[in-house]
């Protein structure tokens, strides 16, 4: 049997607020194997961010065991942890978290940098890279020149950039009107098919249905994991999915 | 890396004209102050020195002060001195300071001058030319002649340039003029040209004096000014007996006490000058700061991209650093430039001295590393995640 990519066995990350402890995860356990795309959903307060946080070596739990390939991520500085997220994860962002001083081929080749490529290289895989999501020929333009649907495709490039083991995606479509959140969402499914490891993280219950499989987390425990068809919520508001998207559009309106 | 981090700080600097001009203020005016102050001193001190060297860093000047006492110094100690030491002492001449009241040939008004009363080796020693006519000869000293040499100035006040061989009317006694000086300064009133000479030992029938009070003695290099000022000193106490009555000054020393004193007046200002850089260093502080602050959110960014502490730290120190040299260079630039044209209006050879840059802009990219380190450090200690949800 292949290594998992990420394994969380009874993770606690508790937080002390005065004399009271908050379980932001409450004994949390999950494997992602290779290829999976999955959905870590929830309401916020629920704990799926400190889970992300997690997974993606932002942070470090307080008891359990998390393994990223393998490897346990405990004990960690904050230099080696910068290391870990730079070789092995790919982030994409809400509010796609570009830098808007640099043009979009040096955002894309910050990660590379951070690796310490050579320059050539750094361009040359920066350059790859913007040509899977469609925007080789945006290289030398600044982000505030872009809609905000290629804005996202450009943090989708720098994410693909270092060619990570898991791209994590933080409500990726949540700055995005729901057209626009769905062609980024069909590009994620596409980047899955290709062979990627997707975990993403979102509240809303229609963005979710696009993973093959959903972990619910509520108060920092996991109430669901399974394919996306078996998540009771999702089935039952599936009507409501819609609704979601109307939502969505409302915001995007204002 | 070093390199992408300097490209960052580079874009960085630019992308926020504005505030980085303002930031560099403070460092621009401190290093221009640095720069000004110290071309500006080191012109002072070279000047001096000039005038000194003019005067003859050899001279060593004895003058006896004891009017009431009876004792005096008598110019065969002062020969024998020199004979004795050849080495040491190349020469020598008394002084005799005499008043000169002349007649002005255009308005007819009263000149009030000083005539000196010197013997036939005084201006070779001084290393004066005559340019017209003779120096003055032994046969002019021992025999009190009523000749005079006179410099440029004096010949074209009262003679009108030509003067050679004409009578000089001085308190009433008529002088031939014997010969003239070769101009030494510009041919002003008090300056170099503006002199009188005549045999001392009519200097001193004139004034009705029997003894010399001062002499000008010249040591045989500046190497030696040490050692002959050390044995004129024994020879005056020797002839004297009390160190009150008499005073030996070395120009040389004179020039050494007055050029450290010129030293000291530019280390205190450029003390001063230095205050406001501190300040200026505060200011970048200050800056660097805020801009941390606002730039949390990119921070956090560059961090969840794999960016280690150190990374972010050399990124910031490099652009307070950056602005700190920047500052300096545009500093060095103004104060070369306030410092030549003070030096021009002053009438000052002004240069900014080769130390003085390389100080100033070491001085300023210490700055910059000094005062970028403590918001450098903060913004590499930013906890990511933190970062990435600070709006």
């Amino acid at each position: 049997m292949p290594t998992p990519l990420v394994e969380m066995k009874n993770v606690y990350k508790i937080y002390h607020m005065g004399d009271t402890e908050v379980h932001a995860l409450d004994g949390i356990s999950m494997t992602i194997n290779k290829g999976e795309f999955v959905a870590i959903v929830g309401q916020s307060g629920s704990g799926k961010s400190t889970c992300m946080n997690i997974i993606g070596c932002l942070d470090v739990a307080t008891k359990g065991e998390y393994k990223l390939n393998g490897r346990s991520i405990k004990n960690y500085s904050q230099d080696e942890l910068a290391d870990i997220r730079n070789k092995m994860l790919g982030f994409i962002f809400q509010q796609y978290n570009l830098l808007t001083k640099l043009t979009v081929l040096e955002n894309v080749k910050l990660p590379l940098l951070y690796a310490g490529l050579k320059e050539s290289e750094q361009r040359k895989r920066a350059l790859k890279s913007l040509a899977r999501v469609g925007l080789k020929s945006k290289a030398g333009n600044y982000p505030s020149q872009l809609s905000g649907g290629q804005q996202q495709r450009v943090s989708i490039a720098r994410a693909l950039a270092g060619d990570p083991s898991v791209i994590l995606a933080d409500e990726p479509t949540g700055a995005l009107d729901s057209r626009t959140g769905r062609e980024v969402m069909l590009f994620l499914q596409q980047l899955n098919r290709e062979g990627n490891t997707i975990i993403l993280i979102t509240h809303d219950n229609s963005i979710a249905a696009v993973a093959q499989r959903v972990i619910r987390i509520t108060d920092g425990r996991i109430v669901y994991d399974g394919p996306a068809e078996g998540d009771l919520t999702i089935m039952n508001q599936h009507g409501a999915g819609e609704e979601s998207v109307d939502d969505e559009k409302a915001k995007g309106a204002t | 890396m070093f390199a992408k981090c300097f490209e960052m700080a580079v874009s960085s600097v630019l992308s926020n004209k504005l505030r980085s001009v303002l930031t560099m203020l403070g460092i621009v005016m401190g290093i221009t102050a640095v720069i000004a102050l110290t071309s500006l001193m080191s012109g002072l001190t070279g000047t001096v020195t000039e005038a000194f060297e003019e005067m003859g860093m050899e001279s060593i000047t004895v003058s006896i002060t004891s009017r009431a006492s009876t004792k005096t110094l008598p110019i065969e100690d002062v020969e024998e001195l020199m004979d004795e030491n050849p080495d040491v002492i190349a020469g020598f001449s008394p002084t005799v300071f005499m008043p000169a009241y002349m007649k002005d040939p255009e308005d007819n008004s009263t000149i009030s001058s000083t005539a000196t009363g010197i013997n036939e080796q005084y201006l070779s020693l001084k290393g004066y030319n005559i340019e017209y006519g003779r120096e003055l000869t032994y046969l002019d000293i021992d025999r009190q002649m009523k000749v005079c040499i006179i410099g440029t100035y004096v010949a074209q006040n009262m003679f009108g340039g030509d003067a050679l061989g004409q009578t000089l009317q001085i308190t009433g006694t008529p002088y031939t003029v014997v010969g003239i000086i070769e101009e030494q300064d510009d041919s002003t009133e008090g300056s170099s040209d503006d002199v009188i000479y005549v045999p001392y030992t009519l200097a001193m029938h004139t004034t009705k004096t029997n003894t010399i009070s001062s002499y000008t003695i010249y040591a045989t290099s500046q190497d030696t000014v040490e050692e002959a000022e050390t044995l004129i000193e024994a020879m005056c106490y020797k002839a004297i007996g009390d160190d009150d009555y008499y005073d030996v000054t070395a120009m040389k020393s004179m020039a050494e006490s007055i050029t450290e004193i010129l030293d000291q007046m530019r280390l205190m200002l450029v003390a001063i000058a230095g205050i406001s850089l501190v300040v200026a260093g505060i200011g970048i502080m200050n800056i660097m700061l805020v801009s941390v602050t606002e730039r949390t959110r990119e921070i956090g960014i560059r961090k969840s991209l794999g960016a280690k502490q150190r990374t972010i730290l050399s990124q910031f120190v490099m652009e307070s650093a950056m602005l700190s040299c920047i500052g300096g260079v545009i500093g060095i630039v103004l104060g070369s430039i306030t410092a030549l044209a003070a030096g021009k209006f002053l009438g000052m050879e002004v240069l900014p001295t080769v130390n003085s840059i390389v100080i100033s802009v070491s001085v300023s990219a210490a700055i910059g590393i000094f005062f970028g380190f403590m918001p450098a450090r903060k913004a590499a200690a930013l906890n990511p995640i933190d970062a990435l949800r600070y709006d």
